[in-house]
């Protein structure tokens, strides 16, 4: 039918299509924007239609790099569809993509990226790798998104280069902004959902950015987490027995037994997060996001954790069809499973006249799964309703469910059977089949108190139409034969009369209640069969046929029957088990609810299983993410010193190595992932030659292997302090970019935040062990970027219980005496004697150091406690060049500038002591200075980002500190702490 | 993921195709027919059919069907939720989707789906943000547009898309400052036969329109959270707040949005604000049968029920229905059997009626089933629930708004079963 429609569409057309086109070539050809743009226009709504319009490839592609922003989109949308077929023509327009992938404007860039990773062409494989690579470190989080979107398009283009893309995937795993998370997570699940182990170090920060990405990225960031979980974390059900079937072996000895079960199940902290952290998108408007949280906790969340998504499920029944569908569905195949969740709910799933009928069905299946001794009144009578209704395979459906619950509830069976009786006599066919049907499923549970049932059906045989139904009523004759005697011969008669006039499924059957008539009771009925038989012999379909054979065989005896004959009768006449009547969707959870596998009730392309719970949890720690340490602190140091030296040779050359200083910058961050400590030695010894003729004249060779150096020794410090370093590292090599290039970077670079200098491992009391009462707390400032929100100074907090009791449930009181936002850790449930726990909190101190008070709880007690924050705690250390210091700094005088003339102590006038002495007072970044005796640092405040600089300059004896801030307040009080740190001696 | 859209009419023609992969050959929606014309009824068409190298997933809406090609596994919701994001879409863009709105704006609706999916994966769904890419067309700016030669199309990345309020913009201004709010509530009811309730539920939203300069703070407040059993929010919605104080603290959208949607309590008892009398009955070996319907309001606290529309599905052998109302029209459709009386506002001195006969096929038997009776109503100025606003706060920036509450009781699934 659809090859009649679009014939007919075609003929629909009234202009010749080739003129057609014709002239929109002109218009293309022609110099007006306005031309240009309506032929795109009307070529746009041609594509839209499906129709061909490939012949003016050539002149569409001529305006790729056409000014017009509009007239822009609409090309790269032709381009995209016709691309793939006209392959050498798209190859012209590449270059312009390529360069759109440099425009300032992030918009073009990432447009660019898109457009030129969605042209199938694979002789562009390693350009789009190229641009890929490079927009997967821009820095813009929306040119990153775009590159996460692009790595698929090439997966789908070469499998090839899956090496290549998941090194880009990790990367882009690790990026913190919530635009990234969503489509970065869809490339992993797309090209390597088995790479289990690029999640772990990222799976914190998933479960924590989760309520901040947009909608669609949680569906697809829960559906991985809930796989990850599955290998990650032990079961949650083990305790309770019930759905989780835990088989013993059978030689399992007794104590065995019970040492398994009385050991006490403790959920991994990161289950528990990812079930808190995904709890409250149950509120969500997308129903995708709720029934992706619904499914998570199905296949994660301890059992009787279960009830908190039952609401959310039936408050989805409120949306559009497609969405009931869906829904209903995930709810029949839980409700076999969990009938308490949805039993309060009942009544949400009685069916309307206006419903569709799969929606009906549905609803229905539902029912009859919820359906207990309890309720089973309440149900039915609904169900007398819908048997009435105008829908006929509604209630058909309805009477099948009715036998359901009939067979599941022993208490109604009879209820249930009188009333399809009384089903037999209506007027409707499908009706009457289906209730025969049911009634001989039901009937074969308990035949012999049933014979006039039987006997009453015999009766309304002549009026039934229906084969099924027919063959359903023949079946019970023969097989109940010896309960209606009289009966069962006459029926056998009427039947010899019509066999040619019926199905074949009711053929079938007469032969078989002619088979077992003749056994029991072959005198009245030999001749019948023999003539039945006959008629079989003869029949068009040779299944008839066959059977016809195998039954004369069986129960005629003669020469050549043997043996087989003597137990015809216990053959045909064995009692049959009775059929279980069961759900359509049972079982159906052994695919992931949610899923179109699930859906479909089949398994899906590209459907990832969900594994069973491990019997024993893979190692934890691999989850742990490493904070920089104060130990490390001299690497920083060294970092600085090796920086120096490059600076200097740096500036000798500056001259002459503009271009190659960018490209060898870009080279030293290649390099940087392969870690290689043999490599680094060799680096070494190449150094020293170098600097042992420094005049020589390659110069160049000797920046490259500074560097080389300089990632190496961060390397093979710590692997665990990798990341932080690499951050840190990125940005000196940036920073060195903008040295020579500083036109088209600083403007990036300027406010980037970097990971903190220095550590301070003291901590502060919070709690004396004395005023609460064993439990004592102590906080220190880590000086990360807070996880829980973007303004909050982030804080460790330490409890120990020195008392002899366990304290239990140790939480943050929900209300806060004063107006900070704080971010509570989780409740602590328990907290053994003389153990001690570490958990971060999060508060947003709103830039003022006013102490945040807050009441810590355990079960029995409340205790005020507050927090006063040093005032250098409430900044976040940024890196920017020297150029832009000044430039800032430029920019906030006067009022905003405080500055004093302090005397150095002469131990502290080291470089390494003033940068020392300056990060541990405040949290701030230290900007490389190219001046000898004036040291810059700078940073910002947490809550509002404003701009913090300051500037120690050392003139022997004295030095200058200058602090330049919009936030007076904050930079009089910093200046006071940085007097008395640089006066002080000491460490 | 979402790998084509085809949009199909209600006469079984593909009027618009769009492809984010490869192209699909319009002959996948043969398998999409097959279960059209299976499907007794529109409604009926499965919305998840599987053939043999692809999956579709449609939905129908506005007499369109929507239908996805799907390549591999994707969560059916997924893809169902987005095919009606982007229906919603083009209403807001077109005022309404019809096919002719669509074939007017076929370049427009190209732009903005090009901008929903990169690859098959949802882009930018949010209006605000939509609505800086690609400017909505209005008759004024087509004329500018074609004078001057400027585009619909932005050039610079919506600000909302980086920020962590992605639904609002900045740089919002307006003259006069508003916020309106419309508390709408709806009843779900199933009456049986002698006029008692089975089942009945509220379901509420609250609808605004948010005009203010800035980036305003609001926060509101209920007499009586508590009603609200289960709710679901806008992403604007900071859900901490609502946990701990049950006071709705956001930064607004701008222009319309659906703040909240909520679910009342099961607990409460519903008030039921019209009951119906009626007395529907054929007779056996007759071929007329006898129609009668009074309706009347209870336990509408004083407000008027208005907007009154009664319709019925009759059984398929009547053939014509006779009746006479009381106030308001009605109309028989002898084809569908549908019968639809508007019935206006209730006049409670004097109670609205139908009555009269139905005439049946001659020797056709008695059907077995009443039919059931849908009812639409409005009760304005009315929650039923009884929930109430308590307070409206703006905060973050220092004008004085205009701020403005509405309710309203509408029936939703509301039927009566004779």
């Amino acid at each position: 039918t659809s090859a009649q429609r679009n014939r007919s569409n075609a003929q629909g057309k009234p202009r010749n299509p080739t003129l057609k086109n014709e002239d929109l070539k002109e218009m293309l050809e022609s110099n007006k924007e306005s031309l240009k743009l309506e032929a795109m226009k009307r070529i746009v709504g041609l594509i839209a239609k499906g129709k061909n319009a490939s012949e003016l490839f050539p002149a569409v592609v001529k305006n790729v790099a056409s000014k017009n922003i509009e007239l822009k989109k609409l090309v790269y949308v032709y381009l995209v569809r016709y691309a793939e077929e006209q392959q050498d023509l798209a190859l012209l327009s590449i270059s312009t993509f390529q360069r759109a992938l440099k425009d300032p404007n992030q918009l073009i860039r990432a447009s660019a990226l898109r457009v030129l990773s969605s042209i199938r062409v694979p002789i562009i494989v390693p350009i789009m790798m190229l641009a890929i690579k490079e927009a997967a470190t821009d820095l813009s989080p929306y040119v990153r998104k775009t590159a996460a979107h692009a790595i698929q398009k090439l997966y789908s283009l070469d499998p090839d280069q899956k090496e290549h893309l998941i090194e880009v995937i990790e990367k882009l795993l690790k990026d913190k902004s919530t635009l990234v998370a969503g489509s970065v997570v869809m490339a992993f699940e797309e090209v390597c959902p088995d790479r289990i182990d690029l999640i772990h170090k990222n799976y914190r920060k998933l479960c924590n950015l989760l309520v901040d990405v947009e909608e669609w990225g949680q569906v697809v960031i829960i559906h991985m987490l809930t796989r990850y979980a599955r290998t990650q974390f032990v079961s949650p059900w083990r305790e309770e027995g019930g759905i989780e079937r835990t088989i013993y072996s059978f030689y399992d000895s007794e104590e065995e037994r019970k040492v398994e079960q009385t050991r006490p199940y403790i959920m991994d902290p990161d289950h528990r997060l990812l079930l808190r952290n995904t709890k409250p998108l149950l509120q969500s408007r997308n129903t995708a996001v709720v029934m992706a949280v619904s499914q998570l906790y199905w296949h994660l969340a301890p059992k009787h954790e279960l009830s908190i998504i039952t609401k959310s499920l039936v408050r989805l029944l409120r949306s559009h069809r497609e969405v009931q569908y869906v829904v209903l569905q995930n709810i029949a195949t839980m409700s076999i499973q969990r009938k308490g969740m949805f039993e309060p709910f009942m009544k949400s799933f009685y069916v309307r006249s206006t419903d569709a009928t799969h929606i009906k069905t549905l609803k229905l299946e539902i029912l009859t799964n919820l359906a207990n001794e309890a309720n089973i009144s309440t149900i039915l009578r609904e169900f007398q309703t819908y048997v009435k209704s105008q829908d006929k395979a509604f209630a058909a459906a309805t009477i099948q469910a009715i036998g359901r619950c009939a067979t599941n509830i022993s208490e109604v069976t009879d209820t249930c059977l009188n009333g399809l009786v009384l089903l037999l006599s209506n007027r409707d066919e499908t009706v009457v089949a289906e209730s025969v049907v049911v009634i001989k499923k039901l009937l074969q549970t308990q035949p012999s108190q049933h014979s006039d049932i039987i006997k009453h059906m015999a009766k309304l045989f002549d009026n039934i139409t229906v084969p099924m139904a027919r063959a359903s009523i023949l079946w019970l004759m023969g097989e109940y034969c010896e309960h209606v005697p009289k009966i069962a011969p006459d029926v056998l008669r009427k039947m010899a009369k019509t066999f040619t006039n019926e199905e074949d499924i009711v053929k079938l059957q007469i032969v078989n209640l002619a088979a077992k008539l003749y056994l029991t009771n072959s005198k009245q009925t030999k001749l019948l069969t023999q003539y039945i038989l006959n008629l079989g012999k003869y029949d068009q379909n040779y299944d008839i046929r066959d059977r016809t054979r195998f039954i004369r065989q069986l129960i005629v005896p003669n020469e050549k029957s043997g043996a087989l004959s003597k137990y015809a009768r216990r053959i045909l006449m064995a009692p049959k088990p009775a059929p279980v009547l069961q759900s359509a969707f049972k079982d159906r959870d052994r695919f992931q609810l949610g899923t179109l596998s699930h859906t479909l009730n089949s398994q899906a392309s590209g459907y990832l299983e969900l594994s069973d719970w491990p019997a024993v949890a893979p190692d934890q720690s691999v989850r742990n993410v490493e904070v920089v340490e104060p130990v490390r602190l001299p690497c920083i140091f060294i970092l600085f010193y090796f920086l120096k030296i490059m600076l200097k040779i740096e500036s000798e050359s500056e001259e002459n190595s503009d271009d190659s200083n960018k490209s060898s910058s870009s080279q030293s961050e290649k390099s940087s992932s392969e870690s290689d400590s043999e490599k680094k030695k060799k680096t070494l010894k190449n150094k020293k030659l170098q600097q042992q003729k420094p005049d020589s004249k390659d110069r160049l060779l000797l920046i490259i292997m500074t560097k080389y150096i300089l990632i190496h020794i961060v390397l093979s410090i710590s692997t665990q302090f990798f990341v932080n370093c690499m951050c840190s590292l990125l940005h000196l090599c940036v920073f060195l970019a903008c040295q020579f290039d500083a036109v088209s970077w600083h403007v990036h670079v300027s406010l980037q935040a970097s990971s903190p200098v220095f550590v301070p491992e003291t901590s502060h009391e919070l709690l004396h062990r004395m005023t609460g009462k064993g439990l004592s707390a102590q906080y220190r400032f880590t000086r990360q970027p807070c996880i829980y929100g973007n303004s909050m100074v982030s804080l460790q907090l330490t409890l120990s219980n020195s008392s002899d009791q366990a304290l239990e449930n140790i939480h943050i009181s929900e209300k806060s005496s004063t107006g900070q936002n704080i971010h509570r850790f989780n409740a602590i449930e328990r907290l053994e004697p003389q153990a001690s726990v570490t958990v971060s909190m999060g508060v947003d101190f709103n830039d003022s150091t006013q102490a945040a008070n807050f009441q810590l709880c355990t079960k029995e007690d409340e205790f005020s406690v507050s927090i006063q924050p040093a005032v250098g705690e409430l900044l976040l250390p940024i890196t920017m060049s020297e150029a832009d210091f000044t430039k800032e700094q430029g920019k906030l005088m006067g009022m905003n500038e405080s500055s004093a003339t302090i005397t150095m102590k002469p131990e502290n006038v080291s470089s390494q002591s003033v940068n020392r002495k300056v990060v541990s007072v405040a949290n701030i970044g230290v900007i490389p200075s190219s001046q000898e005796n004036i040291y810059r640092f700078a940073g910002k405040t947490v809550s509002s980002g404003s701009l913090v600089l300051v500037s120690v300059a050392l003139k022997d004896p004295d030095a200058v500190i200058t602090i330049n801030t919009e936030k007076t307040v904050i930079g009089s009080m910093l200046l006071r702490q940085f007097k008395t740190a640089l006066t002080n001696s000491g460490p | 993921m979402i790998h084509s859209l085809f949009l199909v009419n209600a006469s079984g023609d593909i009027f618009l195709e769009k492809h984010w992969k490869s192209v699909v050959s319009r002959s996948v929606c043969d398998y999409f027919f097959e279960a059209l014309e299976r499907a007794t009824e529109p409604e009926n068409v499965p919305p998840v059919i599987p053939t043999p190298h692809h999956y579709l997933i449609n939905v129908l809406r506005h007499r369109i069907y929507f239908v996805a090609v799907i390549q591999s596994e994707v969560p059916p919701l997924f893809v169902i939720e987005f095919l009606h994001r982007v229906v919603d879409t083009f209403q807001d863009y077109f005022g309404v989707c019809t096919e002719a709105a669509i074939k007017d704006n076929v370049v427009v609706v190209y732009e903005l789906l090009e901008e929903m999916l990169d690859n098959g994966f949802p882009l930018a769904t949010e209006s605000n943000i939509l609505k800086e890419l690609i400017k909505p067309p209005t008759i004024l700016r087509t004329v500018v547009n074609t004078i001057t030669g400027s585009t619909n199309v932005g050039e610079q990345l919506p600000t909302g898309q980086l920020s962590v309020v992605p639904w609002r913009r900045t740089g919002v201004k307006y003259t006069n400052n508003e916020a309106y709010f419309d508390v709408i509530e709806e009843i779900d009811a199933i009456i049986d036969k002698s006029g008692s309730t089975i089942t009945a539920e509220i379901q509420g939203v609250i609808d605004a329109c948010v005009k203010l300069t800035g980036m305003p703070d609001l926060t509101l407040s209920f007499m009586n959270p508590r009603l609200l059993d289960d709710v679901s929010f806008h992403p604007c919605v900071r859900f901490k707040r609502w946990e701990a104080e049950r006071i709705l603290s956001f930064i607004p959208p701008d222009g319309n949005f659906r703040l909240l949607s909520y679910h009342v309590s099961s607990q409460n008892l519903v008030a039921i604000p019209v009951y119906v009398k009626h007395n529907i009955s054929f007779r056996e070996g007759s071929s007329q049968g006898r129609f009668e319907l009074t309706l009347g309001p209870k336990q509408t606290m004083g407000k008027a029920v208005e907007s009154v529309l009664v319709s019925s599905q009759l059984p398929r052998g009547v053939l014509n229905a006779n009746l006479n109302p009381s106030q308001g029209t009605y109309t028989f459709d002898p084809v569908t059997k549908l019968l639809s009386w508007d019935v206006g506002k209730i006049n409670p001195q004097k109670l609205p009626s139908l009555k009269g006969s139905m005439s049946l096929q001659a020797g056709a038997s008695k059907p077995d089933e009443n039919p059931t009776i849908n009812i639409q109503f409005k009760i304005q100025q009315l929650a039923i629930s009884g929930l109430k606003v308590n307070r409206l706060d703006m905060y973050g920036e220092k004008y004085k708004p205009f701020k403005g509450i509405k309710y309203m009781t509408k029936a939703g699934k509301f039927q009566v079963r004779t």
